[in-house]
């Protein structure tokens, strides 16, 4: 029987049926970071428990530590210090990976499980983080789960999972030039809501997505979450491979062709049946940007902020009346004439080489307005550093952003440093009150829009500035 | 997955708090997680919305949960989508160390819903309609109108002679009921475990073994 790429993800970690939809699956890699790593480690330790497979957890430092230039364990997030320092000593107990602060392979968990090869095509991967899913790009199964779930993986290699749903996304024809990733997946939520995912594991697939590079198709996966979906995954394929094929922990010599003709069967098959399947004319897809509190409240950046009882139903014309009033818009407002305060290149959404490429692009020669702040922060030590040696942290620097050392940053306020008050055009995956600081109105796009409105000091697409 | 409790039957105060989407970041903002430590955070549950300011603590008479009413409440009828966003388990550990329950919402997000029965905590999901309700049931008189949440007979009362049934996976009943400790569970099948990964590695062995990396020099 044709299988779908999870059914063969499925079959090939399943050690047990557990009844129900239930099953035992095998976790390959544990991904930790200093926020609920810390947790999970320090939980694991009270209860007597140790690590099973140490070789295979892997940890960073990238949601509390600093990302100002010249940076130690000194962190503004309150308490911070003690998340860094409880991390260390467990890592280094439990003796685990980390990828300390002065490591220069440090970076956000998602970005740096993938540019080392330590998530790679057919694996399952899960850290406690809803972003997990970023890696599906890769072909993986991966997944976010909590501290306690996280307890469990690192104590028997394995979790007690429900299977979800299958889901197939068909990204058909070719999107315009100004069109990124990111626009993609919002105006896959905007089709379909933010709950549209809900029990499913997502695939993207279609002639936009073989067409898409390796960065494109994080962000894509990214933001599955975003829609509720358990996870978002993408068949390898020749960009996949040429992408892992050189990475530091992946298979070399023989194996790497053994591991090679493995990935090249992980792929739906011809008639393989979906729970459900959705379509997306990429013709229809223009630039977006959030105009409310979550990120299916969404508009064409040439449109207008929507009038809320206009709304298909109750909850929405509910949930858009209150998203109005903390973003203090009006109906009727067009998006371009929404002034801004600050603007935010970074998260495990985009900040890879190839969002800051595309933005550094677009702001060549050109000038942030003098009442933006402006902030670009890479995805990982490594990105910077590529970065850095294609000359684009002077194009950023010129133009008038703050080129940052790698890490969460800005995506959300931990008591530290916080766009609070201030309206923001951010590159990031939550627009919801008061993540990235008290009273902070967040409106989401893709790194060329950031760019574009940092330029022209409202709310921009790439044309006009 | 230590921390599961028995949970059979509950009685109490149930608040509205009924707009769809509310995140993990509203339950707990990321700046109150100040330790590592999954105690005492209730304080912090939605303190973003509960407070006039973050620092001075002074409630805010608005908020559902402020109003005399409804402090007691152990109980919330939630909107869609309740618990989205951010998997931080905090949000569980904020909303139990309150003294919440039980949630019922049309919906939840995925993680955090994994989180509740984890934690001992019932979300169940019912229709919107059922919910809205229960709302106005309880909203009549919060304090003669509890709610009875009968997890072993899946079935909610709500007032004389009223009741409701809700569907509950049996291993999430289970782990609420029972109590288990589910990492125990699986470690006592650790010789299953094993024959896989003996099984696996000859299927793929650069799951297991791969160079083992230091950090290249600089």
């Amino acid at each position: 029987m044709p299988a779908t790429l999870l059914d063969k993800l499925w079959s090939l970690h399943e050690i047990a049926d557990l009844g129900g939809r239930d099953s035992l699956i095998h976790i390959d890699r544990v991904f930790l970071h200093e926020r609920t790593g810390s947790i999970a480690l320090r939980g694991l330790e009270q209860e007597g428990r140790s690590v099973r497979a140490p070789r295979r957890v892997f940890c960073t430092m990238d949601h509390i530590v600093d990302t100002r230039p010249g940076r130690g364990d000194i962190s503004l997030v309150p308490h911070g210090r003690e998340f860094i320092e409880a991390t260390r000593h467990s890592a280094k107990n439990a003796g685990i990976h980390l990828f300390d602060i002065d490591d220069s392979r440090q970076g956000i968990v998602h970005v740096v499980a993938a540019e080392n090869g330590i998530v790679l095509p057919g694996t399952s991967a899960v850290c406690p983080d809803s972003h997990t899913c970023t890696l599906g790009a890769l072909g993986a199964l991966a997944w976010g789960i909590g501290s306690t779930e996280a307890e469990h993986a690192l104590a028997t290699s394995t979790l007690r999972v429900s299977r979800p749903r299958s889901m197939r996304v068909n990204f058909l024809g070719e999107t315009a030039p100004n069109v990124s990733a990111k626009d993609m997946i919002l105006h896959l939520i905007a089709s379909f809501g933010s709950r549209a995912g809900r029990g499913y594991a997502v695939e993207f697939a279609g002639s936009a997505i073989r067409a898409l590079g390796m960065g494109g198709r994080f962000t894509l996966c990214n933001m599955a979450v975003e829609m509720g979906a358990f996870t978002g995954m993408i068949a390898p394929d020749e960009r996949t491979i040429a992408y892992v094929r050189d990475t530091p922990f992946a298979p070399r010599g023989p194996l790497a062709q053994q591991a090679q003709t493995h990935w090249r069967e992980l792929r739906s098959d011809e008639g393989a049946e979906f729970d459900l399947e959705l379509e997306i004319d990429c013709a229809q897809i223009a630039p977006l940007v959030t105009w409310g509190t979550n990120p299916e409240q969404l508009a064409d950046i040439n449109g207008v902020v929507p009038e809320p009882e206009a709304l298909e139903d109750r909850q929405k014309t509910l949930a858009a009346r209150q998203a109005l009033a903390y973003m203090d818009l009006r109906p009727g407002t067009p998006l371009r004439s929404i002034r801004i305060d600050a603007a935010f290149i970074g998260s495990c959404t985009n900040n890879r080489i190839d969002d800051l490429r595309d933005a550094a692009n677009y702001l060549r020669g050109k000038k942030i307005v003098p009442w933006v702040q402006a902030l670009c922060v890479p995805g990982s030590s490594a990105t910077r550093r590529q970065a850095e040696a294609e000359g684009l942290d002077e194009i950023f620097l010129a133009a008038g952003f703050e080129w940052r050392e790698a890490g969460c940053s800005l995506c959300f306020h931990a008591g530290g440093e916080s766009f609070g008050g201030r309206r923001v055009i951010s590159s990031t995956n939550r627009n919801f009150q008061g993540r990235q600081g008290p009273g902070a109105r967040t409106h989401l796009g893709s790194p060329l829009t950031v760019a574009a409105s940092a330029c022209r000091g409202y709310i921009s697409t790439a044309e006009e500035s | 997955m230590t921390n599961a409790r028995k949970q059979a039957f509950h009685r109490g105060v149930a608040a509205p708090l009924l707009q769809p989407n509310i995140d993990t970041d509203a339950i707990i903002p990321s700046r109150e997680i100040r330790r590592v430590s999954k105690e005492g955070l209730g304080d912090a549950l939605f303190s973003g919305w509960r407070y006039r300011s973050a620092d001075n603590r002074e409630p805010e008479p608005g908020f559902v949960l402020n109003q005399p009413r409804y402090r007691e409440a152990s109980i919330l009828l939630a909107g869609d989508n309740f618990g989205c966003g951010s998997s931080r388990e905090h949000a569980v550990w904020a909303l139990k160390d309150f003294g919440v329950k039980v949630i019922l919402a049309p919906s939840f997000g995925g993680i955090f819903f994994n989180n509740c029965a984890l934690n001992g905590i019932l979300a169940i999901e019912l229709e919107e309609d059922a919910i809205a309700r229960l709302a106005r049931w309880v909203q009549a008189d919060p304090g003669g109108n509890t709610l009875e949440i009968d997890l072993a007979a899946r079935r909610i009362r709500w007032r004389e002679g009223k009741e409701m049934h809700f569907d509950i996976e049996p291993a999430r009943r289970g782990l609420l009921l029972k109590g288990l400790d589910s990492i125990a569970a699986t470690l006592r099948q650790e010789s299953a475990i094993r024959a896989f990964e003996e099984k696996d590695r000859k299927r793929r062995p650069w799951v297991y073994e791969f160079p083992d990396c230091q950090e290249p020099a600089p």
